[in-house]
């Protein structure tokens, strides 16, 4: 029998705007052992329909429009408050998305995590102590006896995610709800979370709920997978029914966003580098007393012409530090970049601002980089008056031109950011990046705020301006398997120093450095590949 | 400051502004449009004074002395039998004007301040700053009295005195949020194609500030005309026979007792004003706000 069954689920929310069917008659069931993956874009509802149940969503806005949710012979949805809050302290778990913000900053992690064993099931401190400690160590913590006494912010990320679930786990819950548990985490510490999370569920027993936007994910660890898309499940079944047959046009759109390689290799001139980077250093702070941050540490290559070059690392690891001191929006402490053959290392921001209309950027979040009072208009237009790349005249024709190359619809020319979707955004920022022609352009992770489809939407655009317009592109990613899609070479970097260079196929199959070979094993989602490459 | 063409402007569709957006927000709240509606009602009336007014604010009629409100005289006379509609008028006018202007002093230097120490950061900022904590350190009532006492009291003097004391908070205010907007990737996206400071401060900064600008300086204005108040109350503000809504209280406190109406209608008058200048504030809070729900 299933430990929670939900049927005809429907949550509908009142706005001002009128009513947003959020969840919209969906049915599932959680079972004991079992992980089930609910996968659906931003907005597609996934996340209200786990807080629904748990009452986490206010009511009004959102209203139960019918279904029910049996946790074991009980109704969650006709549940009092009262009642709710006893389920949500030892019946359901949550693991939030991001350890930064779940836990209490001015708590240490040993209070934060007695509180609900004392609350809940009456226990006196020292059990309650004796027991967090036992969980802490269960879920991989060292020391755990000495760590109860640790604030939060001594904790890394990925150890503090390690807290999240511990406190998750220590009301012995029979349903875990995982809300994107992974998504603000590092690739290698991503592996390591989940492969914790599927011990920990064998182990006990538990039934997991795995929300994720992300099919590589969970490809590893679910055991049946429901696809979201608009509130309503358009297809669920096992994780094979679901990888080998897919019949749903969405899921197997979201099924090809999982990037694979198939940018064809570029053929660069063999003569000078456009772009050669020697001895860069970068750091930051230090006095007299305290050690500087070596953010970038004596890093050394080239780009040539043509090329795409993808620079991997972990966050911290300096990579977005040192697409940014090439552009020169930081300065260097030490060594050289020579782009074209000059230097830039030395340069002030006066005599940079000739060269900024060969060289670009396209950031990460496209939340934050466009203003918000501006119109896209004006915002293509910026670069263009700035540099005289056009006459007034032609203005209106090239600030077209643009969005035509990019894919933005010209009725939309007078609308606002706020107005756009995250990719359009994105095709926003990056038509402001190539207005001026840029020869060169540092893409700094400009896929990894987007869900999957638009990433790929995103990814496509980019390779093709690439040949259109001949562009070279040092693109940052934590991400590898976006990184091989499109990259002909790449740079590892960690902690500041380049580890490993090569060509995408020869680092991808044959990592020579211990650390490459790590961040390539926890790329997820590798049955998958592995898969769809058997099947070629 | 667009560079749309006008062909451009007549045939696309128009987006919607962050501006619209808390116009449309701000037009839902009654009590704030009330209190614009208020507000316009009295500046036009202050305006439109030395035309409309009944009698001069000179004109006595010593016979008469104070009288209660009647017929001829709706607000009654002062001692000097002076009609307290007129008086109050005037001194609406200059109440209003001390108000707006000493305010619009505090904005501009508290404002192109604020912005060069955020935007500049490091050491110019701490220096600015500091010179900011110094100045808030300096009582200013004897600052204002100083003023008054070596250069002697006149009408410009006092704006300038009012608004070189208020512009210090709206430094401090514009100098945070310019920091934390120089964080943002639209900063460096515009540093990255090589635009200047001065026009990343004008053109990406200024605007996404100006939000919290607005809303400080409507609760700013009142604060100023309670200052001008109290420094008139005190004997050290607008000199009779000139009048202003704190000068009329001021006498009316004085004769509280035989003659209330003196005391009650300009204490009306700047209360309701204050009222809805606050009421504006705080609807222009809410909608300028970005944090509030936009579902």
């Amino acid at each position: 029998m299933p430990l929670l069954t939900v049927r005809d689920l429907s949550v509908h929310f009142h706005t001002r705007n009128g009513l947003v069917k959020a969840v919209d008659g969906i049915s599932f069931d959680v079972e004991a052992g079992k992980t089930l993956a609910i996968i659906g874009e931003s907005g597609s509802g996934k996340s209200v329909v786990c807080y629904s149940m748990l009452g986490l969503v206010p009511m009004p806005p959102g209203r139960f429009e019918g279904g029910s949710a049996m946790l074991g012979d009980r109704d969650l949805l006709t549940m009092k408050e009262s009642e709710l809050r006893k389920v949500r302290g030892k019946g359901i778990s949550i693991i939030f998305q991001d350890p930064m913000t779940s836990l209490n900053p001015y708590m240490k992690i040993g209070d934060q995590m007695i509180e609900p064993l004392q609350l809940h099931f009456g226990m006196g401190k020292k059990e309650a102590w004796k027991k967090a400690t036992e969980t802490l160590a269960e879920v991989g913590i060292k020391n755990p006896e000495e760590r109860m006494n640790a604030w939060p912010f001594e904790f890394s990320g990925g150890m503090r995610q390690r807290v999240v679930i511990a406190m998750a786990l220590i009301t012995e819950p029979e349903i875990i709800i995982a809300d994107e548990p992974t998504t603000a985490l590092d690739v290698t510490v991503q592996a390591q979370i989940l492969k914790l999370l599927k011990e920990l569920q064998q182990r006990r027993n538990i039934g997991v709920i795995f929300i994720s936007h992300d099919l590589s994910v969970v490809a590893d660890i679910a055991d049946h997978i429901c696809v979201m898309q608009n509130g309503a499940f358009v297809e669920q079944g096992s994780r094979d029914d679901i990888f080998k047959r897919a019949s749903h046009p969405y899921t197997q759109k979201l099924l090809s966003a999982v990037p694979d390689t198939h940018k064809t290799q570029a053929h660069p001139d063999a003569e000078q580098p456009l772009v050669r980077v020697e001895n860069l250093c970068t750091w930051f702070g230090g006095g007299k007393k305290t050690e500087p941050v070596k953010a970038v540490d004596n890093v050394s290559f080239d780009i040539r012409r043509g090329e795409i070059v993808g620079l991997v690392g972990e966050s911290g690891s300096g990579k977005s530090t040192t697409g940014r001191s090439i552009l020169r929006l930081l300065k260097p402490t030490s060594g050289s970049i020579q782009f074209d053959g000059k230097e830039l290392a030395h340069l002030d921001m006066r005599q940079m601002k000739p060269l900024r209309r060969r060289m670009q950027m396209i950031f990460q979040d496209p939340y934050a980089s466009l203003n918000p009072r501006m119109t896209v208009y004006d915002t293509l237009a910026e670069p263009l008056l700035l540099h005289r790349v056009v006459t007034r005249k032609e203005l209106d024709t090239r600030v077209f031109e643009l969005m035509d190359s990019v894919g933005l619809a010209r009725q939309a020319v007078l609308r606002y950011p706020h107005e756009f979707s995250g990719g359009q955004r994105q095709r926003i920022a990056i038509g402001r990046a190539i207005a001026t022609h840029p020869e060169f352009i540092v893409a700094d992770e400009p896929v990894s705020a987007l869900d999957v489809t638009i990433q790929a939407q995103i990814l496509d655009l980019l390779l093709d301006l690439v040949d259109r317009f001949n562009l070279t592109m040092l693109f940052v990613s934590h991400d590898l398997a976006v990184v091989r899609y499109l990259s002909d070479r790449i740079l590892v970097m960690k902690d500041g120093q380049l580890v490993e260079e090569g060509n995408a196929a020869d680092v991808f199959d044959r990592p020579e450095q211990a650390y490459t070979r790590e961040l390539l094993a926890s790329i997820p989602g590798k049955s998958l590949l592995e898969q769809r490459a058997s099947q070629l | 400051m667009s560079t749309v063409s006008a062909s451009i402007q007549e045939q696309m569709p128009k987006g919607v502004s962050l501006w619209d957006d808390a116009w449309t927000r701000l037009k839902k709240n009654k009590l704030a449009m009330f209190g614009l509606g208020f507000l316009l009602f009295v500046g036009v009336i202050c305006l439109l004074t030395p035309w409309i007014a009944p009698y001069g604010y000179e004109a006595q009629n010593l016979r008469l002395g104070a009288s209660p409100p009647s017929a001829e005289h709706w607000l009654g006379t002062d001692t000097f039998g002076r009609d307290m509609l007129t008086r109050i008028m005037y001194g609406g006018r200059v109440s209003l004007m001390v108000g707006f202007i000493a305010t619009a002093v505090a904005l501009v230097i508290g404002v192109t301040y604020g912005a060069v120490a955020g935007y500049a950061g490091g050491k110019v900022d701490a220096v600015m700053m500091r010179l900011v904590d110094i100045m808030y350190a300096l009582p200013f009532m004897i600052f204002i009295i100083l003023l008054m006492v070596v250069f002697g009291r006149n009408l410009l003097l006092l704006f300038l005195a009012i608004g070189a004391v208020e512009w210090l908070t709206m430094a401090r205010i514009v100098r945070g949020q310019v920091q934390s907007l120089r964080q943002m990737e639209y900063v460096e996206a515009a540093i990255s194609i090589g635009q200047a400071p001065s026009r990343i401060i004008a053109k990406h900064l200024l605007p996404n500030v100006l939000g919290p600008v607005i809303v400080y300086t409507t609760l700013t204005i009142p604060s100023v005309m309670l200052l001008e108040a109290f420094l008139s109350f005190l004997g050290l503000g607008i000199q009779p026979p000139q009048s202003s809504w704190g000068l009329l209280i001021s006498y009316g406190v004085e004769t509280m007792e035989e003659y209330p109406w003196l005391l009650i209608f300009p204490g009306l008058a700047l209360t309701l004003t204050l009222f809805a200048l606050n009421f504006l504030g705080d609807g222009l809070r809410d909608a300028l706000d970005p944090k509030a729900s936009r579902d």
